[in-house]
């Protein structure tokens, strides 16, 4: 094979391999990702049932109950809006009410939230960015609340 | 006193780094050798001082000195001795020092070991190494002082829980060694640009930093994997998370440096692409750092992050990389094009190797760091999962993985396809028997998991192919066979044992990823759950009294058929300096495979909730990574020693003109 040949079959090789690579990220980052809000974003967002959604808040005191089983169901606010969340697995060690956590899932038909994981940080003084963000810009932020180590 | 030493001991390593990030270039420059010797020494104090300010450190956690702050802040009188000393780098001062007194490990090590290094090289690496240290230095003494004192307290406030474990002792040590070991790689190419000619004896001088670097860098990922595992108690190994693939984009690219330097070495080509690779390479590390200390990225393995001194890596990244890359466009168009190759060669099958490796790691790249960029651009905040991940990764990596076994088999030059496809004969045989015996009869229905599976067998046995096929040309009989296979080279054993590692890893992962099975269960004492072929039979809670905890534990009897095979203990802990609860799940191995149960909660009747899994042969996933790194340490040991021999033999003339000019 002369030297312009192979060089051309590298070049061909190359570019099909980049461009497949570029394409699947493309393709992947359609589905691959979720979008991360508060209560009150998800309700202006007008999401259809089924939309993957990282729903990020403070657990509301007084409101987790516990099912027959392993089911449990809890408010998660934003101190503005507020969602039921639906959750039948058992709950991280540093879930409490009062806490901030995350959970991804997505919303049920009677517009509550259905929870395939809760998250809750391994770090007591953990609030998630986001919303340390949020309450940052809506001026209800709690100075001591939020500590970063 | 202690502290106030390591503290002074830190600035004198910095104004030694100092000298060192100056005083090279310039002896280079006159061509004064006892000058540019000078900086073996400087090197040799850095390390020395380096080690006796983190050894100040370590004391003062031995002693529990509560008048440290970052001592008060991290430990506890009562906990256990060896997690007083782990903890000296379990948080972000200590961490920072631990990193710093590796980079001066490998800073010295070049300057110890790298006496047949060409002159103006070796003071052009020790001046590279000297801006990375000072910088760093600068960087925690500025910044991040683990030193500082306040009036004694009578308590700490302990270590995170989650981090007193024996993962600490391991872990961030194995990882910085990998990190920053690419440091010296990284030097070599800056020296290399500042120089202005590269040649193969560079990748020969180069490669077994790169190695030794890839072998710790393997080993501190896979035990971190372990450890996440066993200890957050959600039963995962991998999460994409944007910390794991901090530390799993260098392994990628410094697994595609690893390769094209062997391309560089043997054959003189390569070489640009080689230096990119290592500039790239620790520039991905540094990124690493920088996503794990800033907590820029919402991560679960992230402890003690700080944005605003995170801010500062970014700048000391953007600066080392930034510049190193502009002096490759500037310099590299002088580096001279090495020699040609057939397409289907081993040249060839290394560019391959390389082209899909950095494929991959650029769409982890992109998923990693997208939600930052998204979030610059739109303002809103998304976060991208492992889906992304599943569907842009594996179609890159499965394609290389069939490749693997062909690379060692093809000839230098121009390589003979066929002849390798019929030596991998009894391979693919091997991967169809795998195939239709899963596929079929084992677990039928889905043919996707066995696909994969035979697939990793294809690896497994094809990784031997070129050892089987040299130790029987002899003819046959087993002791002949024995006498040739250990006579062959190290590098070839090498080689098979770490894609044999790749095969065995990939086993594991397909296994738990298709056939894991998740219960999760409310039990009241004596109920009896079946998981796979075991019984889980619920006993009782009990109290469990730590040093520095409190909790309870679930009894649980294995039974298997009639037969107990284990007690399971799946417990909870409370940590009352901190206020904060964790889990410790019990996990019991049977062979490759491993149930996994981990407590939910206690309730006041009694009864207990769980979650309990079985994971098939998910022990494979490590072994694979205990392969991969003992081959890597194989293929070390040799160069050593026939790198020294090479050397030695070759020392007078190149040295001699290196001189002359």
């Amino acid at each position: 094979m002369s030297r312009r040949a192979s060089r051309l079959l590298w070049i061909v090789v190359i570019g099909v391999v980049l461009s497949g690579a570029v394409g699947l990220s493309m393709f992947a980052l359609r589905d691959g990702i979720s979008f991360a809000m508060s209560p009150s974003e998800l309700k202006q967002a007008q999401f259809a049932p089924g939309q993957r959604v990282r729903l990020f808040g403070l657990v509301e005191e007084g409101s987790v109950k516990r099912g027959e089983g392993i089911d449990v169901s809890f408010r998660l606010s934003d101190e503005e809006t507020s969602y039921t969340v639906h959750y039948d697995n058992i709950l991280p060690d540093l879930f409490r009410e009062g806490q901030g956590i995350i959970t991804e899932g997505s919303l049920a038909a009677d517009g509550s939230f259905v929870a395939e994981t809760v998250l809750a940080k391994h770090d007591e003084n953990y609030v998630p960015a986001e919303m340390a963000d949020k309450l940052k810009e809506s001026g209800r932020w709690k100075g001591g609340v939020v500590a970063t180590q | 006193m202690t502290v106030e030493l390591g503290h002074v001991a830190l600035i004198i390593a910095c104004a030694l780094a100092l000298y060192q990030s100056v005083v090279p270039i310039f002896a280079a420059s006159r061509g004064d050798v006892r000058l540019a010797a000078t900086a073996d020494w400087t090197s040799t104090g850095i390390l020395v001082f380096t080690g006796l300010s983190f050894a100040s450190l370590v004391y003062a956690y031995a002693l529990s000195d509560f008048s440290v702050i970052n001592v008060w802040q991290n430990s506890h009188s009562q906990m256990p001795y060896l997690y007083k000393l782990t903890g000296t780098w379990g948080n972000h001062e200590g961490s920072m020092l631990l990193w710093v007194l590796i980079l001066a490990l490998f800073a010295a090590a070049v300057a110890v070991f790298g006496g047949n290094l060409p002159f103006r090289l070796k003071a052009y690496v020790l001046a590279v190494q000297g801006w990375l240290l000072s910088t760093f230095f600068l960087f925690i003494l500025l910044t991040s002082n683990p030193f500082l004192r306040q009036p004694p307290a009578p308590e700490g406030r302990d270590l995170n829980p989650i981090l007193q474990d024996i993962g600490l002792a391991i872990h961030p040590p194995m990882l910085y060694l990998g990190y920053v070991g690419f440091s010296i790689t990284f030097a070599f190419a800056v020296a290399a640009l500042l120089e202005g000619k590269i040649e193969p004896a560079w990748a020969r001088w180069v490669r077994p930093w790169a190695l030794a670097a890839w072998v710790f860098l393997t080993a501190g990922i896979s035990m971190g994997s372990y450890w996440a595992y066993y200890e957050l108690g959600w039963g995962g190994w991998w999460f994409w998370d944007p910390v794991e693939n901090a530390s799993f984009l260098p392994w990628l690219t410094g697994t595609a440096l690893l390769h094209s330097a062997l391309v560089m070495e043997r054959r003189d080509a390569m070489k640009i692409w080689t230096v990119l690779l290592a500039i790239l390479t620790f520039g991905l590390s540094l990124l690493g750092t920088f996503l794990v200390r800033s907590g820029v990225l919402t991560s679960v393995h992230s402890f003690a992050s700080d944005p605003q001194r995170g801010l500062f890596i970014l700048a000391i990244l953007v600066a080392f990389v930034g510049g190193a890359l502009l002096l490759f466009a500037w310099r590299s168009p002088r580096l001279q094009i090495g020699g040609m190759f057939a397409p289907i060669s081993r040249e060839g099958a290394l560019v391959v190797n390389n082209l899909l490796l950095c494929a991959a790691a650029g769409t982890v790249l992109l998923g990693t760091l997208y939600p930052v960029v998204y979030e610059a651009v739109t303002g809103g905040k998304i976060s991208v999962g492992p889906p992304f991940f599943n569907l842009t990764f594996s179609p890159l990596m499965l394609p290389l993985i069939f490749l693997v076994p062909f690379g060692p088999l093809l000839a230098w030059k121009k390589g003979d396809l066929n002849g390798a496809a019929q030596r991998l004969g009894f391979a693919l045989l091997a991967a169809l028997l795998v195939i239709v015996l899963v596929g079929g009869f084992v677990k039928p229905g889905n043919w996707l998991a066995p696909l994969v599976m035979g697939l990793a067998v294809w690896l497994m046995v094809g990784a031997f192919a070129e050892v089987w096929q040299r130790s029987t040309a002899g003819g046959s009989g087993a002791s002949l066979i024995l006498r040739r296979a250990s006579g062959l080279p190290r590098s070839m054993w090498s080689t098979a044992l770490a894609h044999f590692g790749v095969g065995v890893t990939l086993m594991g992962i397909v296994c738990v990823t298709a056939y894991e099975t998740e219960t999760v269960a409310v039990m009241k004492p004596g109920d009896v759950v079946q998981v796979n072929r075991y019984a889980l039979r619920f006993e009782s809670v009990e109290k469990v009294d730590g040093p520095n905890f409190t909790g309870e534990k679930a009894v649980l009897t294995v039974l298997d058929g009639d037969r107990n095979v284990a007690t399971a203990l799946p417990s909870k802990r409370f940590y009352p300096a901190r206020q904060m609860p964790t889990s410790e799940a019990a996990i019991e191995t049977f062979v490759f495979s491993q149930l996994y149960i981990a407590l939910g909660e206690v309730r006041p009747d009694g009864s207990v909730s769980l979650r309990i899994w079985w994971k098939p042969q998910v022990v494979l996933i490590w072994l694979g990574s205990i392969f991969m790194v003992v081959g890597g340490a194989f293929s070390l040991s040799k160069r050593r020693a026939s790198v020294r021999a090479k050397s030695r033999s070759a020392a007078v003339a190149p040295q001699g003109a290196e001189h002359a000019t």
